[in-house]
């Protein structure tokens, strides 16, 4: 989108800084930001947590805490300085001119008033309507962002809705005065991967009939390909780079761009083909920005020059702007920086067996209800369902599927944090009881733990050191000095400096607690290491980094990995064998390579197609899901999955539960379509299908 | 809903049993020979032998036990053994002395409480927060019998407002005892405001903070409508709760107010009961109490319920 003269822009920010009041003084923590979106322009602000793109984004709707405030720059919204306004002047402007959509939508909608009437409300006070004219735009406002049953969700509590059903309605809302800027500030971060493209093409369309310029705040490099127009890469409160979709994504003529896309674990390449380029290091604190260019401590090609002077944001390109003094290097793909072993995956068939999980099952009894009462009967949520699963020595298992699916049930069963109601789980060819209480130590050491949330796994009041000592003197019975050395070792074998053994975890960053979580799991030196989704709450750099470690640990230790997920990209990374797993039951299984290839489960396919791309020249197939994952306490009939089936077949689906069938014997999916159908079918579900050779496939095909 | 209303009755059952087991059992366990302590230490021997008999002090206690819950339930409170008079009248005679102390106070700390809460947390940490919550929680700490003689020595000898003394007619209309009522009414709102004062504030604070909140600023609506439907119908809930369930308290914490004002509620016959040894009084004020605070939860729960939509409604619903 090339600049033309006179070109009316919504919003325009001239040098905007931002500065908060802090206990050590005034902290400029955004600068010098200059950005114009033009009416039905999707522009996207992109970076790592803390680079200043929410406070950016409070600062334009001038709604920032009390302690910030404009230091210099304005802002102008369709020609008008908002600089001056008061508050009170604001609050005509706000959800009038400016609508904004927030990150987590149960937090973002009254728990106590209607849905309906949270939209009735907007109407009112801009529109001026009547109560009843604002009642029926609420349910045409529903209508329009494709609610199902508006009617009867417009009565209904937050409660009662799932989260992208409020998504749908916060954005409801915003649309309400058809507003000149609408900010979304990670709007679709706090779903499930299914969830969000059904929101990612919600969005799009929307835009299309409007003319409001959009101001989309996010993280993730894939969702900005899928539906902006525009990209600005935040850092540290500056803008390292700016232009079009294509430009930036395939051009990157910053390093900082090209090292969050590095971090991205692509859906056509696996750990084999090498590990993630990882941006190593943190993003700076306001306090603490470096001299120079403020990426260059992180950035692999920094040079004496850059340390010394900061560079500017000029155009590289027409409508391509850079923060890098030498876009034309930052272009060139990086030499392979490092040398890594590509290294191949040990053969299932010669490894040995670590853990063989068979038919696991557990529900739990759903809270009373007056009918149950009176049936003297009480439901029950399956939570798993007769899953099996094994993991072999040195390799990864990859547990896919949405929230609620059962998923981390399953993890839990495995570990003997909750216990297991049938089934048989054994580990070295020895049985072991359901509950981790009754495990000899012995078995305890073999299967450790890392969890979602770092912060909550580690006791706030001990010291690393304490933390990572407890298994080292309860499973190794080590003792004193002892246990500070291995200690020690284990910080360093997750990249941790050594004298982090002194520090509480509030000193720490998340990505640094979970490398402590994960050294307290290798602590007892255990066979199997259950890994429940421990990248999801760190940024992409980040988990980029993690995920090396935990395939170099993989390597050097021979150690198995466990890995539950709703991640698909970061699974076909790490993951030698994937289990598909809906509503307590595994639909599809095999060899990472096979389960990405057709033909796939349409469940598999459909979580496929959801996954944001970073790179606008893929095409992938639209397959969205309705709704999302039924309650497990009514659990539909037949195939579970026909209620979402985008390729259901008709009323066998709903009569009857579909048996295995397998294409080589090892890749295995449970449903009612013959596979050469799915396959012909699913052809180019990705777009992408340039998968490296794996001899199972090949004479699969 | 109906089940969980059946089984909540059930368990007050449960409580008030337990309730009156523990107040049995405890009043037994006073020092002193009851009879004796009735008669007298120059009593004979033979005169509190037959009190006792009288008294069915002898029986084992289960006996007694029953006996005194069984009549209790139908009504039959016994009589005071230091009044000599039929307990029930008398003691109801005092509940509704005390309990129009506490309803003038309850209708003027609550709203006040919920107006400096609310106002405190719009001005967090200036000085208007400061000034209501330091105020308030110092009354809330100060112990009520300072409270009320401070009130006194002021407003009653010092300015000769009101009358220091409440001792009135036990039997006194609302109308003519209110005069009475107004220093003792002070000193339990100075008491229970803090209290209120600190639930509002950190409550609607923490709904001021919530994304629901900024989102409703950001829609533009006028800042009343945002404090008085997106705020406060979420802030107050809590309230609700703690009002309601202090009303037991309040109730009990009446004894010292009435003891230092010398107002003929039930709090100031409990404790003269007590220092008698007059146990059908005792065991009846103490039922009563704790009925009050059952039945005070119990409202507090339903009332949460009714005004909470995720309780109300299910998530099917």
């Amino acid at each position: 989108m090339t600049e033309k003269a006179g070109r009316e822009y919504v919003l325009e920010v001239e040098n905007l800084t931002i500065t908060y009041d802090t206990d050590k003084g005034p902290l400029d923590t955004v600068r010098d930001i200059s950005l114009k979106i033009a009416p039905s322009e999707l522009y996207g602000l992109v970076g790592e947590s803390g680079s200043g793109k929410s406070t950016l984004a409070l600062a334009i709707a001038r709604y920032l805490a009390s302690n910030g405030r404009i230091k210099s720059g304005s802002v102008l919204l369709a020609g008008h300085d908002l600089s001056g306004y008061s508050k009170a002047e604001m609050r005509k402007i706000w959800g009038a001119k400016i609508s904004m959509v927030h990150q987590d939508p149960i937090g973002a909608t009254n728990p106590s008033i209607t849905i309906g009437e949270q939209i009735a409300e907007m109407a009112r006070e801009h529109l001026k309507m009547s109560k009843r004219e604002a009642k029926e735009k609420a349910l045409e406002m529903l209508r329009k962002v494709r609610m199902p049953d508006p009617e009867s969700v417009a009565k209904r509590y937050a409660h009662q809705l799932s989260g992208g059903m409020l998504q749908r309605v916060l954005i409801a809302i915003a649309l309400v005065t058809n507003p000149q800027l609408l900010i979304m500030d990670e709007p679709t971060t706090a779903l499930d991967v299914t969830t969000e493209a059904v929101i990612l093409d919600l969005i799009s369309d929307l835009l299309k009939e409007s003319n409001s310029a959009i101001l989309y705040i996010t993280h993730n490099l894939g969702v900005v390909a899928r539906v902006c127009h525009r990209i600005g890469v935040m850092y540290a409160g500056e803008i390292m780079e700016e232009g079009d979709v294509r430009q930036v994504l395939k051009d990157k003529l910053h390093p900082y761009t090209r090292g969050l896309l590095g971090s991205i674990p692509r859906v056509d390449s696996s750990k084999y083909q090498g590990p993630l380029t990882a941006i190593p290091g943190y993003i700076p604190r306001p306090d603490e920005l470096p001299k120079g260019c403020i990426f260059a401590p992180r950035c692999y090609m920094a040079s004496k020059e850059c340390s010394l002077e900061r560079p500017a944001l000029t155009e590289a390109k027409p409508g391509h702007l850079t923060a890098c003094r030498f876009p034309e290097a930052a272009a060139a793909e990086p030499k392979a920086a490092e040398k890594h072993t590509v290294f191949e995956p040990a053969a299932m068939k010669d490894s040995t067996l670590v853990l063989d999980a068979q038919n696991i099952m557990k529900s739990f009894g759903a809270p009373r209800s007056f009918s149950s009462l009176k049936n003297r009967q009480r439901s029950y949520i399956r939570a798993v369902d007769d899953v099996t699963l094994r993991v072999y020595a040195g390799l990864t298992v990859g547990v896919v599927g949405e929230s609620g699916c059962g998923k981390t049930t399953f993890a839990r069963c495995v570990a003997g944090l909750e216990q297991a109601d049938a089934g048989e789980l054994t580990l070295d060819g020895e049985k072991i009881s359901y509950s981790a209480d009754k495990r000899p130590s012995a078995m305890l050491k073999k299967i450790q733990m890392v969890f979602q949330n770092p912060t909550a796994s580690l006791n706030p009041h001990h010291t690393i050191g304490q933390s990572i000592g407890r298994p080292l003197a309860r499973l190794k019975n080590l003792s004193g000095d002892n246990i500070r050395k291995e200690a020690q070792r284990l910080l360093r074998a997750v990249n941790l400096p050594e004298h982090y053994l002194d520090r509480l975890p509030h000193e720490l960053s998340g990505g640094e607690k979970q490398r402590v979580a994960l050294a307290r799991a290798l602590a007892a030196e255990p066979e199997l290491v259950i890994c429940d989704e421990p990248i999801s709450a760190l940024d992409v750099s980040v988990q980029a980094s993690l995920i090396n470690l935990m395939v170099e640990l993989q390597q050097s230790q021979g150690l198995s990995y466990l890995f539950i997920t709703h991640d698909l990209a970061a699974v076909r990374h790490i993951s030698d064998w994937i289990s598909v797993v809906y509503l307590g039951r595994v639909w599809e299984e095999g060899l990472t390579d096979d389960v990405f290839m057709p033909p796939y489960h349409p469940y598999t396919e459909a979580l496929l197609s959801a996954i944001p791309i970073p790179d606008p020249d893929i095409r992938q197939e639209q397959i969205r899901l309705r709704d999302s994952v039924p309650s497990a306490l009514n659990v539909p009939s037949g195939c579970r999955f026909h209620t979402r089936c985008p390729r259901m077949l008709g009323e066998i689906c709903q009569r009857q539960e579909p048996d295995w069938q397998s294409d080589n014997g090892v890749h295995r999916i449970r449903c009612h379509i013959p596979l050469d159908e799915l396959r012909e079918m699913q052809k180019d579900a990705l777009g992408l299908v340039k998968i490296q050779n794996r001899q199972t496939l090949k004479e699969a095909e | 809903m109906a089940v969980s209303i059946l089984r909540r009755f059930a368990i007050i059952l449960l409580t008030l049993f337990l309730a009156s087991l523990i107040i049995f059992g405890a009043v037994r366990l006073l020092p002193n020979d009851v009879a004796q302590l009735v008669l007298g230490q120059f009593a004979t021997e033979q005169a509190v032998e037959n009190l006792r008999e009288e008294l069915g002090l002898n029986q084992p206690a289960h006996v007694q036990y029953l006996d005194w819950a069984g009549k209790f339930i139908r009504g039959d409170w016994g009589e005071s053994m230091v009044f000599r008079t039929p307990v029930r009248p008398l003691m109801m005679g005092r509940l509704k002395n005390s309990l129009m102390l506490a309803g003038l106070s309850f209708v003027f700390y609550v709203p006040l409480g919920i107006l400096f809460g609310v106002i405190a947390a719009l001005k967090r940490e200036k000085v208007v927060d400061r000034v209501i919550s330091g105020t308030s929680m110092a009354f809330a700490g100060l112990p009520s019998f300072v409270t009320g003689l401070l009130l006194i020595s002021f407003l009653a000898i010092g300015l000769n407002l009101f009358p220091a003394n409440s001792s009135i007619d036990p039997d006194a209309t609302f109308s003519e005892a209110l005069p009475f009522l107004v220093l003792p009414a002070i000193t339990v709102c100075l008491t229970n405001l803090g209290y209120i004062i600190r639930m509002v504030r950190s409550g609607t604070i923490g709904v001021l903070r919530s994304d629901y909140v900024r989102a409703a600023d950001l829609k533009g609506l006028p800042a009343a409508t945002v404090l008085f439907r997106h705020v406060l119908r979420n802030s107050l809930l809590p309230t609700i709760t703690v009002v309601a369930m202090g009303i037991g308290w309040l109730l009990g914490g009446l004894i010292v107010t009435e003891q230092v004002f010398g107002y003929p509620g039930m709090g100031r016959i409990i404790v003269y009961s007590i220092q008698r040894g007059d146990l059908p009084m005792i065991q009846a004020g103490c039922m009563i109490i704790v009925t009050v605070c059952i039945l005070s939860n119990m409202i507090a729960d339903l009332l949460y319920g009714l005004l909470n939509p995720r309780i109300r409604v299910g998530k099917r619903g």
